[in-house]
């Protein structure tokens, strides 16, 4: 049973940290709580089933179109919310808030056009094979989300160090102003940086609705709850803190289930993080001072 | 100034008067949610009751005097509910009126007949506690309190289980009492429960929940869910090579199951008042009725709303009406109690129940539910 409910945790661990890269990304650049990320991540789940279902599309093609799908949405996102509020310095609730209203739109539209009960992505198209080892099961999709989960974390973190887009970025976390002086195309930075994220999130959304077999218009609210608390306990804006935060929230959360009991899961692992947070405020990889707060 | 007065009484009367006895009609009025979420329902309804007017009134109507239907879209809201009950008792002088569709809205809106004195008669409310609104509230949509346990002792009998493991929604007001029923079921019939497990809404995986009850060794696995999360815990649950029978409540008791968990929606256990799979003539004939008039399969719903209208008619075939509103919605009243019916949900009587002051109430179905076992996408009856 252990050995079962390790990979249970590692595998829902994965889906977490794979949902809080993108998010995370956002507000280490863009200083904004994007709480239109879950919206996000559900529009690229309905992309990559239309595009399967409609257009019968392999699945590696349609998480690509999953994701310049999403992409588009996060450059729409930064030119339609985050550009004007940033020229007219509005505080950091405002984009906040104005994320909010974006995913709203974006579910009401959603459900609107497919309805607001389940879909599912056919069954030819899912990778189900599982794999047994002594003592446990599982699923090579669930391998896939944890492998992709790394990697991501790996080329965002190269990318970030070692590319001169990546300098830009860093660049432009530190001081946007500084950036300026230097050349940097301030705006141009910004955006890249929404639909990067936008695009992870869309990723995301696919490979998580192949896991719950289930697309819904709400699906990316339960889990954007979840993504903020990964994203805070691993140090709001931290990469590594993101993927570190996700596993440490699935194991709260699936080793509560296995030695407290189900209906304590969300007390004990979310106290488990108020407890984290009490030891060290700014999360696990956080600095001491936001330079954006 | 007196002969005035009695003249225009006597004009009012006949205007009163003129639906019943002057066209020569029953008027019945129907609430049904037609438009909003709870549609899925309200639509399959609304055809139910139309499909058994037509065959009543082509064949003669009620002695003779044909059924006139006038239909309300409540919209699945309490305060439409209310509306559209005033609307069909007040303005339209129902002889009796069948709806709304929610439990949620019913509760709201039954009080209103009850204080009119005019019979209510629900098709879908399933809640606790609707029929102790008054005497004067019906129906005949069977409740899970008494599915559930006929679910369990059969899928028992069938499959020699010895002992459980419960699986529910703790976060949802229909999943939690499913729950309750079950517990309850499960505590009478004595048997054992390994683990109880819990989820909410939204939860991307169930795998945590079914290694604890697997590593209980239990027989099967009671389930309250709805089929959005139930189908997922099917699928999970057979990956990590769970292949115990599911016994699920009226949440799973849906075919979309066929979809949402194909290929591991075998082996699921469910009670309906209803199956399309029931092969006794009532409900061949039913079906058949159903699919010529709108081209499509009827749902339980449908199959409720056309049986009550049957044993609505079968009611008001007993009774005289005199053309006086008031004398005659308590005529229906008396009359609907010891009404029998054999429709295409079969067997049916009505069973009376107490109010919450502990004097007796309004009356429920009673009616044995059909035992349906999953296998290769459909329902297969088990007893």
């Amino acid at each position: 049973m252990f050995a079962q409910q390790f990979i249970n945790a590692v595998s829902l661990g994965g889906v977490y940290a794979l949902f809080a890269l993108g998010f995370t990304l956002v507000f280490g650049v863009l200083g904004v709580v994007n709480l239109a990320h879950g919206a996000v991540f559900m529009l690229g789940a309905y992309s990559a089933l239309q595009a399967v279902v409609l257009l019968e599309m392999p699945l590696p093609a349609a998480i690509l179109i999953a994701m310049l799908i999403t992409g588009a949405i996060g450059w729409l996102l930064d030119k339609l919310i985050f550009a004007p509020l940033r020229a007219r310095q509005a505080p950091h609730l405002a984009p906040m808030i104005a994320t909010i209203g974006f995913a709203i739109a974006l579910n009401s539209a959603i459900e609107g056009y497919f309805g607001a009960q389940n879909l599912r992505f056919p069954l030819e198209t899912l990778p189900v094979q599982t794999l047994s080892i002594p003592g446990a099961q599982i699923t090579w999709l669930e391998l896939e989300i944890v492998v992709l989960a790394f990697v991501l974390m790996g080329v965002l973190l190269w990318g970030l160090r070692r590319t001169r887009i990546g300098c830009a970025v860093r660049g432009l976390a530190e001081s946007p102003r500084a950036a300026a002086f230097l050349g940097i195309n301030v705006e141009g930075v910004f955006r890249l940086t929404s639909v990067i994220a936008a695009l992870l999130g869309g990723a995301a959304g696919v490979l998580i609705a192949f896991y719950t077999n289930a697309v819904f218009p709400s699906m990316g609210q339960p889990i954007l709850h979840k993504g903020i608390a990964v994203v805070i306990l691993g140090g709001m804006g931290d990469m590594r803190g993101a993927l570190l935060g996700g596993f440490f929230l699935g194991f709260a959360e699936v080793f509560s289930v296995a030695y407290v009991g189900s209906s304590m899961r969300d007390a004990v692992a979310f106290g488990l993080l108020f407890a984290i947070l009490l030891l060290r405020p700014h999360g696990l990889f956080g600095t001491a001072v936001q330079r954006h707060a | 100034m007196k002969v005035k007065h009695a003249v225009l009484t006597a004009i009012a009367l006949a205007f009163l008067l003129c639906p019943v006895v002057g066209a020569a009609q029953i008027k019945i009025g129907v609430a049904a949610a037609l438009t909003g979420n709870a549609a899925q329902y309200g639509v399959p309804i609304r055809k139910g009751f139309e499909l058994a007017v037509r065959e009543i009134n082509g064949s003669g109507g009620v002695g003779g005097t044909r059924l006139e239907l006038v239909i309300e879209d409540e919209q699945g809201k309490k305060e439409e509910a209310i509306n559209s009950f005033r609307k069909l008792i007040f303005q339209d002088k129902v002889l009796m009126l069948f709806g709304p569709t929610l439990s949620n809205s019913a509760q709201a809106s039954d009080p209103v007949a009850q204080a009119a004195k005019t019979v209510v008669f629900g098709t879908s409310n399933t809640a606790d506690g609707i029929t102790s609104i008054g005497d004067y509230v019906f129906r005949n949509s069977v409740t899970e309190r008494d599915i559930l346990p006929v679910t369990l002792q059969s899928a028992a009998q069938k499959t020699g289980l010895k002992r459980v493991a419960v699986l529910y929604g703790n976060d949802d007001i229909f999943t939690k009492s499913g729950y309750d029923n079950f517990k309850k079921a499960l505590q009478d019939l004595k048997i054992p429960v390994t683990a109880t497990e819990t989820f909410a809404k939204g939860d991307v995986g169930f795998k945590p929940q079914l290694t604890n009850i697997k590593a209980g060794n239990p027989d099967a696995i009671v389930l309250s869910a709805l089929v959005a999360e139930g189908a997922p815990i099917m699928v999970q649950a057979r990956q990590l090579g769970i292949d115990l029978p599911f016994i699920g409540g009226n949440g799973m008791n849906s075919p979309r199951i066929f979809e949402l968990a194909k290929n591991s929606s075998d082996n699921l256990w469910v009670g309906s008042p209803w199956s399309v799979e029931s092969p006794t003539p009532e409900n061949k004939q039913f079906i058949a009725a159903y699919q010529k008039a709108y081209q499509e399969m009827p749902d339980q719903f449908a199959a409720q709303a056309y049986d009550a209208m049957y044993i609505a008619a079968q009611a008001l075939k007993k009774i005289k009406l005199i053309g006086k509103l008031e004398a005659d919605r308590k005529a229906v009243r008396d009359a609907l109690p010891a009404t029998q019916w054999t429709g295409a949900t079969g067997p049916f009587r009505f069973r009376q129940v107490t109010g919450r002051d502990g004097k007796p109430a309004g009356y429920d179905a009673v009616q044995t539910a059909i035992v349906m076992m999953t296998k290769g996408n459909r329902y297969v009856i088990q007893k």
